[in-house]
């Protein structure tokens, strides 16, 4: 299908899938059972120049936008989907910089993460905050030239392998969502260190992390924007980087289908093909119109980002929670075309299975992008006659 | 360091079929590649410009879809694509093929390295390497497993396969080298590359443009001549046979006496 996709884009998809199929299919089943960061995948997303594609030229990248990292992301989720959020989460550690960052801080950071020499993360959850992002308890307090950071973050992807991290703390914690500031963390900052790894159910292979500040010096100049502006920080990089966890849950949704329709075509059960069943059929059906759907809205909406349209907020989270919804139902779906053997850890379905579940949770669950999508119809409909 | 890694275009078949009437294969359908142990040599060159700086240049002789094998090439990394294409070229044996890349690697000029498979998948001599060489006057080292040093503008040391190991060879700089799958392992194209492949000039040029005279190229300058092709017969599967140690010594010294061979 023409997806309205440049010469460019078409190189990123055919360079990612290359990758995914010739580098992660081999190794996927492994990584997910052993819980092992993929670096060899990693390196050779880098190698093949993958990692700055929605960094502008100026900073080592490509040009490209969220469209791009979409794309990229979509094709090597299709194969895994631990793999992918170990690449996307650069681009959500990486946003912040590239939205609010200064000349400065851009020319410091960007070019190491275009280049895929150093790992990047996002850090806002903590054991005390989740969907409330304006609850942040992890303290900035300002010495000289410097901040301290003090407190703990959870849960964040690429944790305990990146080199440089962008932080949500508070300046003030009676201002709430006022008081948050955002800071660049380089990994090696004193009184920074890591929790333990988790362990997880499904995207196994990919590191996700407790990280610990204990008085950890951050120079002032590492602040991203002003005191205050953490939160709008931390939102405008979800508004930009969800088409991307819509596009993970195309991938997967992309992959189980793709399983299931295989095993449909070879199984035989009652003397024929079980793809002969009409029941089989009508889900398989199902599945295809739903994952085209859901392509298309995630394209739109990283279209929308790109553009910087005043609808890019509302529908990416409208492609988010609608893709990811899409990829629980499909997966669970290509799982029971698979019958038994769909649940043996020895075929890929159940690791699909597996993969979906999170992309209805994090980058804000799914009843929070329902929250986004419902404040953005009450704005508008505001001066409805 | 300027690198020239010749390339040759075939049809990307393992079970190359042959059509019995014409004693040719059948390319209909058929899509085609970079011969494969030419990707080694074109990894090869890049590794070297990497290390040494430089140019490298991709060569091939063949028909204008060629060029997107030499498109190919530099999405593996090469600089500059240079296609040989000319009717006045059809039909041209290892020796024509070997004259006409000689006389396109003098027009280039200042070569350091000449690169090259160890053979074609399709026609399989093996020869078109050596004959550049000998056009050139220079010196040959086929089945290159390995680049140990190099000392650019001066002497190459490298170790050369052969049927119980390896030789280890130096040679004066300018030479050819014909290398083998073990040498190294092929990149995967990168954005970079591709985008390069893309809007990357190509050079075409003809017979005239080398200076080859009509009597050295093509058919009339190719002395072999191709009497048959044929499809060797299978091997029958063999016999196994049954029954205790000494009674299969029986059997089996009973059917090589049956054979006459013993
Ligand atoms: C594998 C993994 C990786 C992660 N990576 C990162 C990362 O890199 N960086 C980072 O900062 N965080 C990361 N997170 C954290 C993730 O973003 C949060 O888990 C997510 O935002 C939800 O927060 P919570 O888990 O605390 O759930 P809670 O906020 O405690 O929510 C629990 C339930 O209540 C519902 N709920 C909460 N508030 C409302 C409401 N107002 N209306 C309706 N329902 C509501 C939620 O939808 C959910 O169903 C990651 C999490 C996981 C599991
Ligand atoms: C079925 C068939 C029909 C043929 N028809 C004719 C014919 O009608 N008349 C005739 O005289 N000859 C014909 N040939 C021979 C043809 O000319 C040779 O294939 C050609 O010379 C290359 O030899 P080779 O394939 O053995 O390559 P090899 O010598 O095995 O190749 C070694 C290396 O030389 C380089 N190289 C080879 N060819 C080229 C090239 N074209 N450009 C750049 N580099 C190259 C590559 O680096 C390659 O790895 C035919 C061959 C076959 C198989």
């Amino acid at each position: 299908m023409d997806y309205g996709f440049t010469e460019q884009q078409i190189m990123i998809r055919d360079l990612a899938r290359q990758i995914a199929e010739e580098k992660v299919l081999p190794i996927r089943a492994e990584l997910d059972e052993k819980e092992e960061f993929p670096f060899e995948a990693m390196n050779a997303l880098a190698d093949a120049d993958l990692f700055g594609i929605y960094i502008p030229e100026a900073y080592g990248g490509f040009g490209g936008g969220a469209l791009e990292l979409c794309i990229a992301t979509e094709e090597i989720s299709r194969i895994c989907g631990g793999v992918a959020v170990s690449y996307a989460a650069n681009a959500l550690g990486a946003y912040p910089i590239l939205l609010h960052g200064t000349e400065e801080q851009k020319q410091k950071y960007l070019p190491d993460i275009a280049a895929g020499r150093k790992f990047c993360a996002f850090a806002l959850t903590e054991p005390n905050v989740g969907s409330d992002a304006s609850a942040v308890e992890t303290t900035a307090k300002r010495d000289g030239d410097y901040y301290i950071l003090n407190g703990s973050k959870q849960w964040i992807t690429n944790g305990g392998v990146a080199g440089t991290l962008t932080v949500m703390a508070t300046v003030n914690k009676a201002k709430g969502a006022r008081g948050l500031t955002a800071f660049i963390v380089e990994s090696g900052m004193p009184g920074f260190t890591l929790g333990k790894k988790e362990k997880k159910l499904g995207i196994r292979c990919s590191d996700t992390r407790v990280l610990y500040f204990d008085n950890c010096r951050v120079p002032a100049a590492n602040r991203l924007g002003r005191e205050g502006d953490g939160f709008r920080v931390a939102m405008n990089t979800f508004d930009c980087s969800r088409p991307g966890i819509g596009a993970q849950a195309v991938g997967i949704a992309q992959g189980a289908y793709e399983e299931a329709v295989k095993f449909a075509k070879t199984r035989e059960q009652f003397g024929q093909k079980i793809i002969g069943f009409q029941a089989i059929q009508h889900m398989l059906a199902d599945m295809a119109t739903q994952i085209e759907a859901a392509r298309l809205l995630v394209y739109q909406a990283a279209r929308e980002v790109d553009k910087n349209s005043k609808d890019g907020p509302k529908i990416s989270a409208m492609a988010k929670m609608y893709a990811s919804d899409v990829a629980m139902k499909v997966t669970t779906d290509a799982l029971q075309i698979c019958g038994g053997a769909g649940y043996m850890r020895e075929y890929p379905v159940e690791k699909y299975f597996r993969d979906a579940k999170i992309t209805q949770i994090y980058e804000g669950t799914n009843q929070i992008q329902r929250n986004v999508i419902a404040l953005s119809i009450i704005r508008e409909s505001r001066d409805w006659k | 360091m300027r690198i020239v890694v010749c390339i040759k275009q075939v049809p990307d078949v393992t079970d190359v079929k042959i059509n019995p009437q014409t004693n040719t294969l059948i390319r209909e359908g058929v899509p085609s590649i970079i011969n494969p142990f030419d990707t080694y040599a074109i990894e090869e060159g890049v590794r070297l410009r990497e290390k040494f700086g430089g140019t490298v240049i991709v060569l091939t002789m063949g028909p204008p879809q060629a060029e997107t094998a030499l498109r190919q090439a530099v999405e593996a990394g090469a600089d500059e694509m240079i296609l040989l294409s000319d009717r006045a070229f059809a039909g041209s044996d290892t020796l024509a093929t070997s004259y006409a890349l000689a006389a396109a690697i003098r027009k280039i000029g200042n070569v350091d390295i000449i690169l090259c498979g160890k053979q074609a998948m399709d026609g399989d001599t093996g020869q078109v390497g050596p004959g550049i060489a000998e056009f050139l006057d220079l010196p040959l080292v086929t089945y290159v497993k390995k680049i140990e040093e190099v000392e650019p503008g001066k002497r190459i040391r490298v170790e050369a396969m052969n049927d119980y190991g390896y030789n280890v060879y130096e040679a004066p700089l300018p030479c050819v080298m014909t290398v083998v799958k073990e040498i190294n392992e092929p990149r995967m194209p990168s954005l970079r590359t591709k985008m390069k492949a893309k809007s990357a000039k190509l050079t075409t040029w003809k017979a005239e443009d080398i200076g080859a005279p009509p009597e050295r190229i093509g058919l009339a300058g190719s002395p072999t001549a191709v009497w048959k092709i044929f499809t060797p017969k299978p091997r029958s599967g063999g016999e196994i046979l049954h029954g205790s140690i000494s009674e299969m010594a029986d059997q089996l010294y009973a059917k090589l006496k049956e054979r006459l061979v013993i």
